[in-house]
Order: C-alpha cells, then sequence, then structure tokens
C-alpha cells in the first residue's frame, strides 16, 4: 500500500513537470478545415471544429510544399470573395501574422453561408523568396447555429459587420466579452472602427426576457477588438440585445429593450 | 373583545409550565406524548405541527395542510432555531417547505420546549427563540426508587410493550396508523416507531376544494440505550423520514419527495464528580433532501425542477452540575454543514437547452458555540440566572458555479467569511405565593442565513419577488427585555407576560428597481439589506380556573406588534387573537369545547405582500373515553364550517372547513 502511495506521488511529481519541458503544438486542438493547393505548395486551414462558419472564423494556416515538406519565409496575404448571382463581396479579414515556421494565423468573419448557386472563394497570395504564387479555392461556409454575426446599415448611411468572438464557451456568471466591428468602404474593403460602443442587454425570451444586471458595454481595446463584460445568470438560450453607439453618441442601429420592445433589430445569441 | 374573553376555554394545546428544576425559565413545553390515557392535546394524533401552535410564544406559517412553519415571536425561520436533541438540522428547501419539524413525527418525541428569546438557548445563536424537540425513550427500568434515569422510566423489572393507534379524519379523509414498541431493561432499552399518514385534498368552509393539498408521510425511528456500567450509558437514534407527494396550494409548486435522515450517537455520563452531576457528548450526522414538483400543476408558465439538499454534521458536550443554591450548565458544540439548492427550467420552445442555475451556491456553514448557564437561589424566593453564549460562525461558498453566479451581483465578494456572534441573557425570578415575577434582559446576534447571505433568485410568492442574497450583510443584533407576572391561587391561574425585542441591522429584503426578474411573473427583485433597527412586541394573557375538579376554564389573549425603521409594518404580526376552552373531565372521560379567533389584523406589511387577516371566529369540540382495551378520541373541528384565513396562512389560504376525527389508541 505504501509503495503505491509513493509510485502515485513521484507520478504526479513528474506529471507536474513534464509541460513546461514540452512547447505547445500551434494546431493542438484544432482541425483541418481546408486544404488549398497548387501545381507547388499546400496550404492547410485549420478552425477550431474543421469548419468554416458565419462569424467570426480564427484560422491557422500551415504552408508546406506538396509533400508536406516544410516552407519558409513566406509572405501570405488573403481575400474571400462571396459570389452571389448577381455580385461579388468581400469580407472583414484580419492581416495574417506568422505564429512561427510556416505556421500563421488570422481570421475572417463570414457574413453569411454558401449554398449551391452562391459561394465563397478564397484567394490566397504569397511570395516564397521573392517568388509570387497564388492560390484560389472554394471553401464551404455554413451557417452557425446560433447568430454570431449582424450585417447592418446604420444610421449614418454607412454598412457595418459586428461579431461576436467571445465567450466561445460561455459559463454561468460573468464572461469577458468581445467582439469585432467593421465598417464597410466598398464591396472589397473592410475597415475595423475604433472609439465606438457596442451596448448590450442579454436576455432569455424563454423566461419572460429576464436580464442580468452588472453587464458592461464593449468598447476598443487592444488590436481591433472590443472588449466587455457579459454577465449570464444561469445556462440556457441567450439573446444579446445591441445597439451601436458612434463615437459621437448617436445610436447607429439597434433598439433599447424596454416595454412592447422585446429585442433589439440587431443581436448575438448564444446558447449552453 | 369582552364578549369573548366570556366565552371560554380550553386551549387546543396541552402545554405545562416546565416544572421546578429550572424556576428562573419561562419556557414553554408541550408533551408530545400519546401514552397518557386521558391526553389533554384536542387531538392526540395531530401532526407535531397541531402540538406547537400556540405553545408559548410559537405560531405556525401554513401554505397547505403539511409543513408548517415555525414563527417564534412573529420571527420566521432564520431568526429562530429548531433542535432535534440538540442537533441541528437544516432543512432544503429553498422556500421554506421544509422546517425541521415537518421531518419529526409525535411518535418520535416526548416533548417540545420553547424557549422565548435568548432565554436558555443552549443550540446556539438566535434572535427570536428556540424549539428544542426531545425523543421520546422508554429508558432503562431501575430497580430502586430515587434512580436518575432519565425519560419515562418504566420503574422494576425488565418490561416489554408498546401501543397501536390508528386515526382518521372526514375533511381530507386523511388516514392515520403506527405503532410503537419497547423494550426496557436494567441494561439495555430499545423502542421503535412507525407512523404513516395519507390525507387527499382538503375542503375549506362551505366544502370548498383546496387543490394541490395532499400529502403521504412514512416515518420510522429507533432509539436505544445500552448501560455500559453503572451512570454510564451509550444511546443511539436513528430517524428517517419520507414524505411524497405533498401539495402547498399557497405556492406554485408542490413537493415530489422530502427525505431525512438523522442519526446520533451519544455517551452519558451521570455523577462524574461531586460537582458535575451529568456529562453528555453526542455525535450526529443528518442529510436532507427536497424536491419539488410541479408535474401535478396544469398551468405552470415553466416546468421546472428545484431539488435541494443538505448534510450537517455535528457535535456536543454538555456538562451539568448542581449544588443546594447553584446550578449550571455548560455546553461546547459545533456543527458543519453544506447546502445546495438547484433549479433546472425546460424551456417552452422546442431544441432550446434546459436552463440551470443554483439557487443555494454550495455554502458551507461551520459553526462552534460555547455556551454557559448559571442559576443562583439568593434566597429561597429570588432566584437569578446569567447565560452566556460565544460562536464562531464561518460560511463558504464552496461551489465554483455558485460562487461566479453570485459575483455577478458582487464581483468583488470573497468566498468566505467569518463571524462572531455573543449572547448574553439575565433574568430575576422572585416567587412569593401566590405571586410570581420575571424579569429579564437579553442581547443576541445571528448570522444571516444561507438564503439571506448567498440565496440566488429565490422567489417568494407571497410578495411575488426574487430576492437576492447580499453576502456583505453585517450581523444581525437584538436587544431584549422580557417580563411575566402569574398568580396562582385556589384554582384560579393568571399569566401576564410580554417580550420587547429591538433589533438592529435587522434583515429584510428590498426592491431594486434596476434589476431584472426571473421567475416568469414575479413583481421585481429584491435584495437582502438591513434596516438600522426594527421593533417586535409580543405579549400574551393567559387565565385557567378549575370550577370544579371536573370542569375547568381556559383563556388565552395575545398580540404582537412589530416595525421597521424606514419600512412600516412588520409582515406577520400576530393580531389580537383568543383562546378560550371549557373542559370536563373525569377519570374515564373527557371532552372540551374551544373557541379560537381573533380580531381583523389592522397592522400588515403590504410591502410583503400581506392583506388584512380578517377577523374569525371558530368552534372545536372533542371528547375522550378510556375503555379497557383502547381509548378513543373524537371531535369535531371547525364545527360550524366557518371559511376564515388567518395571518399566518401565506397568500391567505383558507384554512380546513369543518372536520371530524376519530383515534384510537391501544397500549399493551
Amino acid at each position: 500500500m505504501k509503495n503505491i502511495t509513493c509510485m502515485v506521488l513521484v507520478c504526479l511529481l513528474l506529471a507536474g513537470c513534464t509541460p513546461e519541458e514540452i512547447t505547445a503544438d500551434p494546431l493542438e486542438g484544432l482541425r483541418l478545415a481546408a486544404t488549398l493547393q497548387n501545381t507547388t505548395h499546400k496550404i492547410g486551414l485549420y478552425t477550431p471544429d474543421g469548419k468554416f462558419q458565419t462569424g467570426y472564423n480564427p484560422i491557422t494556416l500551415k504552408v508546406t510544399d506538396l509533400n508536406g515538406g516544410p516552407v519558409e519565409n513566406v509572405l501570405l496575404t488573403w481575400s474571400p470573395v462571396m459570389h452571389m448571382q448577381n455580385m461579388s463581396h468581400g469580407c472583414p479579414a484580419s492581416a495574417l501574422s506568422l505564429l512561427e515556421n510556416t505556421i500563421y494565423r488570422g481570421y475572417l468573419v463570414f457574413q453569411m453561408a454558401s449554398n449551391t448557386s452562391e459561394y465563397w472563394e478564397l484567394t490566397l497570395k504569397y511570395t516564397v523568396n521573392d517568388r509570387e504564387y497564388s492560390v484560389t479555392e472554394k471553401i464551404p461556409v455554413v451557417e452557425s447555429a446560433r447568430r454570431v454575426v449582424q450585417s447592418f446599415q446604420g444610421t449614418d448611411g454607412n454598412r457595418y459587420i459586428a461579431a461576436l468572438t467571445e465567450p466561445t464557451s460561455p459559463k454561468v456568471g460573468t464572461n469577458p466579452m468581445k467582439a469585432l466591428i467593421y465598417r464597410m468602404e466598398s464591396m472589397t474593403k473592410f475597415t475595423p472602427v475604433k472609439g465606438y460602443t457596442l451596448k448590450i442587454d442579454p436576455r432569455m425570451p424563454g423566461m419572460g426576457n429576464h436580464s442580468s444586471p452588472n453587464n458592461v458595454d464593449l468598447t476598443s481595446g487592444e488590436n481591433d477588438f472590443y472588449e466587455g463584460k457579459l454577465n449570464l445568470t444561469m445556462t440556457g438560450y441567450w439573446k444579446i440585445n445591441l445597439r451601436l453607439e458612434a463615437p459621437d453618441g448617436r445610436i447607429l442601429k439597434g433598439e433599447a429593450v424596454s416595454g412592447n420592445t422585446e429585442a433589439s433589430s440587431i443581436f448575438f445569441e448564444t446558447e449552453f | 373583545m369582552t364578549r369573548y374573553l366570556i366565552l371560554l376555554l380550553f386551549p387546543a394545546i396541552a402545554w405545562a409550565q416546565k416544572d421546578s428544576l429550572a424556576p428562573v425559565s419561562l419556557n414553554e413545553v408541550v408533551i408530545i406524548s400519546q401514552k397518557s390515557p386521558l391526553h389533554k392535546a384536542a387531538k392526540t394524533l395531530g401532526s407535531v405541527d397541531d402540538y406547537l401552535t400556540g405553545t408559548g410564544p410559537v405560531n405556525m406559517i401554513r401554505r397547505g395542510n403539511y409543513a408548517w412553519e415555525p414563527l417564534i415571536n412573529g420571527m420566521s425561520s432564520e431568526r429562530g432555531l429548531i433542535t432535534l436533541d440538540g442537533m441541528r438540522i437544516y432543512g432544503a428547501c429553498t422556500d421554506k417547505m421544509d422546517p425541521v419539524t415537518s421531518y419529526v413525527e409525535i411518535t418520535n418525541l416526548a416533548k417540545a420546549t420553547v424557549h422565548s428569546g435568548q432565554s436558555g438557548s443552549a443550540g446556539g445563536a438566535t434572535i427570536a427563540g428556540s424549539i428544542d424537540l426531545s425523543r421520546r425513550k422508554t429508558g432503562f427500568s431501575v430497580k430502586q426508587s430515587g434512580g436518575d434515569a432519565p425519560g419515562e422510566t418504566s420503574r422494576g423489572e425488565a418490561s416489554r410493550g408498546g401501543m397501536v393507534f390508528t386515526g382518521f379524519e372526514t375533511n381530507n379523509r386523511q388516514k392515520i396508523a403506527g405503532f410503537s414498541l419497547f423494550h426496557s431493561g436494567e441494561k439495555l432499552f430499545a423502542d421503535v416507531d412507525f407512523t404513516f399518514r395519507d390525507a387527499e385534498n382538503y375542503r375549506a368552509g362551505g366544502k370548498r376544494e383546496i387543490e394541490f393539498s395532499p400529502f403521504t408521510k412514512y416515518n420510522v425511528s429507533v432509539i436505544s440505550g445500552w448501560k455500559i456500567a453503572e451512570h454510564r450509558e451509550l444511546e443511539a437514534s436513528l430517524i428517517y423520514d419520507r414524505a411524497v407527494h405533498v401539495g402547498y396550494p399557497a405556492l406554485p409548486m408542490d413537493v415530489g419527495r422530502a427525505e431525512a435522515l438523522m442519526a446520533s450517537a451519544e455517551y452519558i455520563r451521570h455523577h462524574v464528580s461531586g460537582s458535575v452531576d451529568l456529562w453528555k457528548t453526542k455525535l450526529y450526522h443528518n442529510a436532507v433532501t427536497h424536491i419539488m414538483d410541479d408535474s401535478r400543476r396544469p398551468d405552470v408558465p415553466i416546468r421546472m425542477d428545484m431539488p435541494g439538499r443538505t448534510r450537517t454534521t455535528g457535535f456536543y458536550s454538555l456538562l451539568e452540575g448542581a449544588s443546594p443554591r447553584h446550578s449550571w450548565k455548560m455546553n461546547l458544540s459545533g456543527h458543519t454543514n453544506y447546502s445546495l439548492a438547484e433549479m433546472t427550467m425546460f424551456s417552452n420552445t422546442p431544441g432550446e437547452k434546459e436552463m440551470f442555475m443554483l439557487t443555494w451556491p454550495g455554502v458551507s456553514t461551520q459553526y462552534l458555540d460555547l455556551y454557559r448557564e448559571d442559576t443562583f437561589h439568593f434566597t429561597g424566593k429570588t432566584a437569578v440566572a446569567l447565560n452566556l453564549g460565544l460562536a464562531a460562525h464561518h460560511n463558504r461558498v464552496g461551489n465554483l458555479f455558485g460562487l461566479e453566479s453570485l459575483r455577478i451581483f458582487y464581483p468583488a465578494m470573497s468566498q468566505g467569511k467569518t463571524r462572531t456572534l455573543k449572547r448574553i441573557s439575565s433574568s430575576v425570578q422572585h416567587r412569593n405565593h401566590p405571586l410570581t415575577l420575571n424579569f429579564g434582559l437579553a442581547y443576541g446576534e445571528r448570522a444571516p442565513g444561507v438564503s439571506e447571505g448567498y440565496g440566488f433568485y429565490l422567489f417568494n410568492s407571497f410578495d411575488r419577488f426574487d430576492y437576492i442574497g447580499n453576502p456583505d450583510l453585517k450581523n444581525e443584533k437584538s436587544a431584549e427585555v422580557n417580563a411575566a407576572a402569574s398568580f396562582k391561587r385556589n384554582g384560579f391561574s393568571v399569566k401576564l407576560s410580554g417580550a420587547y425585542f429591538h433589533i438592529l441591522d435587522y434583515i429584510i429584503g428590498k426592491p431594486d428597481l434596476t434589476l431584472s426578474t426571473m421567475t416568469i411573473g414575479a413583481s421585481g427583485v429584491k435584495i437582502y439589506e438591513q434596516l438600522p433597527y426594527a421593533q417586535i412586541m409580543s405579549t400574551d394573557l393567559e387565565m385557567s380556573y378549575r370550577f370544579t375538579p371536573q370542569w375547568s376554564w381556559r383563556g388565552r389573549l395575545s398580540y404582537q406588534r412589530g416595525s421597521g425603521k424606514g419600512a412600516g409594518n412588520l409582515p406577520l404580526m400576530q393580531p389580537l387573537t383568543y383562546v378560550s376552552g371549557l373542559a370536563f373531565s373525569t377519570g374515564k372521560y373527557a371532552a372540551e369545547l374551544t373557541l379560537n379567533g381573533a380580531a381583523q389584523q389592522k397592522y400588515f406589511s403590504a410591502g410583503f405582500g400581506e392583506t388584512p387577516a380578517s377577523a374569525y371566529r371558530v368552534i372545536h369540540l372533542s371528547g375522550t373515553a378510556k375503555f379497557r382495551l383502547f381509548q378513543l378520541k373524537a371531535g369535531v373541528e371547525n364545527l360550524l364550517d366557518a371559511y376564515y384565513s388567518t395571518y399566518t396562512d401565506w397568500n391567505r389560504i383558507p384554512r380546513m372547513g369543518r372536520n371530524v376525527f376519530f383515534n384510537v389508541i391501544r397500549s399493551f
């Protein structure tokens, strides 16, 4: 009995030491969503659940040669295009940053899902040792289970896109909440805006529109992300009613929930 | 009012002043025993609730026909203390549907001792007072008289016996059946008992059926003692109680199952030394599970499950001693409790996930208490009692899910909180036949209860508010003065008693208009806060007169008034209430006619959802006959089938209409 206890202790000690010695694999926990291939390279796109969905998609990319060997010194850009029947448009996209050798990271915010007649096409342009390459392929984008992106026209005449980026796994209690807000400058150009406020009012329509107290509206934080606090008093389905406020205090879109107004015209949803 | 006084009375409940062992005490004791042949209780097989109702400063809040909640001096559970042979038990329902008294049966108990305010609160910190339920046990047989065996000791050789009983009540078709058996030997005793009750919906006056008011209850208990050596005993006790399908017509939900298991083991030593007469040490554990149920309700805004559970483990060690002019008691006690209650709501929208929250966020309470009680007899006529208590109280929100839930409201809240609770009480009694005078002063503190400190959206169906606990509450403190005067001569007795509580930092829910309700249909959300002070006055006048050896009359008038600084009247204060009873008894037969009533409630708390309770008058009639083989008790409650409710009826649900009952007890 004593021996077993000692062994267990030793194992625990060893287990406690080991994680520091192993560097985390940047693809750990991610799943391959698509591979774009041309005659020279393969570029794997990884997402947390192996698919592209409407809303915010953090994407990790790995560039290899056709045999899977590493390719270094790559300069990479991307441009997603939605081909609709009568028109085409892009979507908010971050720059791609080098995470480590051959691994890049960025995000795309899809406003809509693809279907049989309308599809997303992703073009990756890159240079390796000053030589330019390009690859373009269709990628499937499915509808998220709950609404996590809103595309709308503000009272200032601009089109905006707001996407929920956190929490991805909400809990009961206070959740850090993050979102992205882009202004659509043209069919292909989207710029993140600063200085706005995304006002939030989480509600449970199934519980007489119960709301939680002490939420913190989202304001510009680091990078392009807006940050605030989302309080959830119980599990279940929550509708996060939104109002976008311009830096001058004007409400560009969305309605306050009160009286007969049960929900805002723009909202996110979460369910857990 | 005087015309009511003329009618009169025998109280529905037998009660007796505690005998001369504690001459200073003003405790009320209800004898709960089915053995005494001409039992004074109107209904021998009544529930524990029936027995407690109207005992001293105790009244019972009624949410249905089951599990009434004791109010002591107009104060409900958080401010009072209920112990079972010194054991602490925590109800597992966030809505107070399971007070401790609902988990015991009359067959488990010998008596209930009610202490008003701080007097004799050996069990722990309290403001309102305490009720100590005492287990019934036959005890050891004793050869020579003058022994010190406890309880209803039968003297002499080892004996065995018991009783069987059955009862029926017409109003709600309540069936009662059970038995108790005992063995009493010189070295060993054992008691075992079982009680079953099953009732359907009751009918209020005018035969109006009150839906969702049935209940079924099973209770079994065992207690056994072993005499290890002269003056040394070991005792073990077990009670298992299970109620199913209990309806609460005043509430939006019923109870599917309420279950408690209470176990204890005790070492008792008599004649420890010249100055110490008794040393008792007990270890105990109890587990309570309470499952609310709305499946029988046809219309609910949303279906929900609300299970709650508590686990309590504790001990006490008590020393008692006496010399001719001084008696004393010292008690060290402690317990640890864990309370958790969940709520799961099932969305009416197909495909949506269920909604889950913790309404008691896994709160543990650790409590350690040292208590000392001294009684000095200065002369044959004057005695002074002094009680001192000091306790350490620690709460910790042990469940992370629950802690994070509460931090929505209190982002900086710490996980634990420690308090010290002090209490002191002193009283003087002067006896000069036929007059006895008592005067007492006391100070006590209490910690907020689990709901007050840590409750999360607890719906109160009286004021229809959701309540949120407040972990930053200070201790509530009470300064109390009490006095009583009694006169006894030639079969006539009268006693006037009163208590006044000045409560600082009085804990009460206050509406927060910025908060959104959780319960569908609720009027708003209240957060527990503290009033600078509140005042409660409780008064009582009791009289009795024995005209002849057979005929006696008894009357009682009670009144309470309470108000809070800035909050107006406090809820649940007793309007002028009277009992008047006329009793006749011979060795073989007894009968009593009782009038109970109250004047219209003038002072009520609209903020708590109260409406003024109307005046009422009800008449009860009962009789007992003792035959060779059995004893029969029968009677009619609410003889005139009045439709009424009292100030203790939650949401003013009406009380039972005419009810004919029969109790048959056979002892052997």
